[in-house]
């Protein structure tokens, strides 16, 4: 390799490639984590100029502290009814979590993905919003549908790409789509919600609505162009917007060192876009739903766009289709420093005398038998791999509005293929 | 009117029309565009209905299809074609495929307007043909324009269609129509059928051709800038030749094809965009699949060759008059 004479006295250049601190059987100690004590973190008038959020984007807004009590100006101070709605929409997710992948094991669909140890970055920030503010989902927020109430029978019918399902089986199973509950179609291609939340966002302002849109990610994707072109329409129109970056650490078999975490925090992303940041406890329902309230204001008001950094830990592995013992120690979740975003709501009910832990275990036992009596309903409608469900001409319809003639050739030459296999398909 | 005049036109009836329609795009607002195809339309309808935007293509495709799932019905525009590659990841991944994939809970019924094509010395990023591209995406229309009258008509058209389109505008010929002899005076529009243009509201429908001339001896399919550059090149040789100017891409008005080329038995198609896997390669398969036996020559392709966009060798690349006379010479020969 030619080394320039000139510089023959400095050590040749390196190139830094980021590496976790844990790799599989390795002893797990998270205690270089930075956790602030809950309560510290100053909470600003929701008008507060953007150029001032530098200490709220480096540091974590918590409210839940360790001893499960709700402290500090963050504090939402909820009614119980909505806490233990919160707790049971989390727990729903959750189970409808452990079942569905449980039904992926068992061959019944193709794909699953849980959000297990993530749910209140959904579960939270939804209850923050209105009902008619539009959500524009990633991939592992379930939580928002579950908290705004869509069937769970939906959902199953779309995972089983069976008779029932809205999409027509045209779908990957949890690509969900629910325009009556504000949640935007789910794509595959990472990021792409993004910009559209924003233009969403852009033509409620432009229309003089009051609504205006949340859309999620992961970390790992704040990589792709799509983000800095949101935030950065996003701030040039001061965009009725909340973007929330749900930081769980990993990105499949990537930790978030991938996506730039070494050097900084996603919440400080936003502090060079003139945009307000906040970095959220993402395992502390309270702070998720008190900074997805206070960034909601701001939107309302005219105020502009929020980032929030949803600070958290992907419990399980990316998907189904994922093995994570392959990349990372076992360990990792055990060691979580901010824990479980269930137990600790759990904890703070039953420290207000509000809860106890055996209405706990009777509410999990309830959930886990409606999602298994829903999940027997929704097999009623059919499985993946149990024959196709759709009626063939789907396939074709939707590509445009009115289906042009290319298509209705294709079609019929699939029609004739079904004739000659001998009709294995639905009855048309 | 020339074409940019006629663009306008169509935005500015359809602006006043529907209050969802909203233009957008780098320059078009109060500057009124490089091309000056949106100007005035800031100042008539607002800020919030034709403004500037950010630098960035996949931002101002992903913002529009956001407006269009909120209920508006946005009309972007991309500088110039060779700068929609930024964009295609929303075009062929959302735009393209919404409506499809949440089985018609939502739709992106956007016109993404575009100048596209060469002869104007644009070098390698301002004369590009990338119709192929997005005709091979399932889910998106392909339009594209040779006069100021189809212009208008078929945008509004575009404007008002519910599905995803890709309107590209051969700006070679924004001020008038182009022989293809690059060294003759510039002609406009002021003496050419095709630059008499309506104020008002009228549509051309999409998915159909137009015979611009008709003939007995070969069907020539083309479109954008080469129909004039066709045009003129038959009028020289003198060769009976039936012309089809495509207009919609995709979806294609197969019927007015597949009955010409069964009357004349020859089939030529010219275009610009580079010849491997252009859209030529599709128009030759489905002639060829339909016509086979009415076939008296092979199908010929003059395109342009397969390099990036020349800057100095531009009208050694450009598909013009001599390539278009060989091929015709060659194809009537058989």
């Amino acid at each position: 390799m030619p080394v320039d004479a000139k510089r023959a006295n400095l050590p040749p250049l390196s190139l830094h490639v980021p590496e976790p601190q844990f790799r599989p059987g390795d002893e797990v100690d998270f205690s270089d984590v930075a956790v602030p004590p809950a309560g510290e973190q100053p909470r600003p008038d929701t008008a507060a100029d953007p150029g001032t959020f530098h200490e709220l984007a480096y540091t974590l807004v918590r409210v839940l502290d360790e001893d499960g009590n709700a402290v500090g100006p963050w504090n939402p101070r909820l009614d119980a009814d909505t806490l233990r709605t919160m707790l049971r929409n989390m727990a729903l997710v959750r189970a409808f979590d452990e079942r569905m992948f449980r039904a992926q094991r068992q061959g019944k669909t193709s794909f699953y993905m849980k959000c297990t140890g993530e749910e209140a970055v959904s579960v939270a920030a939804t209850s923050a919003l209105a009902a008619d503010d539009m959500c524009f989902p990633s991939y592992r927020q379930q939580g928002i549908l579950i908290t705004r109430g869509y069937p769970l029978i939906e959902m199953m019918n779309q995972i089983y790409s069976n008779k029932g399902d809205k999409l027509q089986g045209k779908q990957l199973p949890i690509m969900y789509s629910a325009r009556d509950h504000g949640f935007f179609s789910i794509s595959g291609n990472l990021t792409t919600q993004f910009p559209q939340a924003v233009g969403w966002a852009m033509a409620s302002a432009a229309k003089g609505d009051t609504r205006i849109s949340a859309t999620w990610c992961g970390e790992g994707s704040t990589a792709e162009g799509d983000f800095h072109s949101a935030l950065t329409f996003a701030t040039v129109y001061k965009a009725p917007v909340i973007l929330n970056v749900v930081n769980n650490q990993w990105a499949i078999s990537s930790f978030s060192g991938f996506a730039g975490a070494e050097a900084t925090t996603f919440a400080a992303r936003a502090i060079g876009y003139g945009i307000a940041g906040l970095r959220v406890d993402g395992n502390d329902p309270l702070a998720v739903y008190a900074a997805t309230q206070w960034a909601a204001e701001r939107a309302r008001t005219n105020q502009g766009p929020t980032l929030i950094e949803h600070f958290t830990y992907r419990a399980e592995g990316h998907s189904t289709s994922d093995d994570p013992s392959a990349y990372r120690s076992a360990q990792e979740w055990s060691s979580w420093p901010l824990g479980d975003p269930i137990k600790r709501l759990k904890d703070h009910l039953i420290g207000l005398g509000e809860w106890d832990e055996d209405r706990q275990a009777a509410q999990d036992q309830e959930l886990a038998e409606m999602v298994r009596k829903t999940q027997k309903d929704a097999e009623k409608n059919g499985i993946l791999g149990h024959g196709m469900h759709q009626k063939f001409e789907t396939m074709f319809e939707g590509v445009y509005e009115e289906m042009p003639w290319h298509l209705k050739e294709q079609m019929q030459q699939m029609l004739d293929e079904d004739d000659a296999a001998g009709h294995p398909g639905p009855k048309r | 009117m020339n074409m940019i005049q006629a663009i306008n036109s169509a935005m500015d009836v359809m602006m006043d029309r529907d209050p969802a329609v909203v233009v957008m795009g780098e320059d078009v607002g109060y500057f009124g565009g490089v091309f000056r195809a949106t100007a005035g339309l800031q100042e008539k309808y607002g800020k919030t209905r034709v403004f500037d935007t950010p630098i960035t293509e996949c931002g101002i495709i992903g913002v529009a299809i956001g407006m269009g799932a909120y209920g508006l019905r946005p009309v972007p525009e991309i500088q110039f074609a060779d700068y929609i590659y930024p964009a295609l990841d929303q075009l062929v991944s959302e735009a393209a495929r919404l409506r499809y994939r949440s089985a018609g809970e939502f739709i992106a019924p956007l016109t993404v307007r575009s100048p596209f094509g060469g002869g104007i010395f644009g070098g390698q990023t301002h004369s590009q043909s990338p119709e192929g591209i997005f005709t091979h995406v399932s889910g998106l229309k392909t339009v594209i324009p040779a006069t100021p009258y189809d212009a208008k008509g078929l945008l509004i058209s575009c404007i008002e269609d519910n599905d995803p389109v890709i309107f590209f505008e051969p700006k070679r010929i924004y001020n008038g129509p182009f022989s293809g002899h690059y060294d003759a005076p510039a002609r406009n529009w002021s003496n050419h059928p095709g630059g008499e243009v309506p104020t008002g509201y009228y549509r051309i429908p999409l998915g159909k051709a137009a015979v611009t001339r008709q003939g007995a001896a070969v069907t020539i399919l083309t479109y954008g800038t080469m129909v004039h550059v066709v045009a003129q090149t038959v009028e020289e040789t003198g060769i009976d030749a039936e012309i089809i100017d495509l207009r919609t891409l995709m979806p294609l008005d197969i019927d007015t094809i597949l009955e010409s080329v069964k009357k004349t038995g020859r089939c030529m198609i010219v275009h610009e965009a580079t010849r491997t896997q252009g859209f030529g390669a599709e128009l030759s398969a489905v002639v060829q699949e339909r016509c086979f036996y009415h076939l008296e020559a092979p199908i010929e392709r003059v395109t342009g060759f397969d390099t990036p966009y020349p800057h100095s060798l531009e009208w050694a690349y450009f598909p013009g008059p001599v390539r278009i006379r060989l091929a015709l010479e060659k194809i009537l020969k058989d």
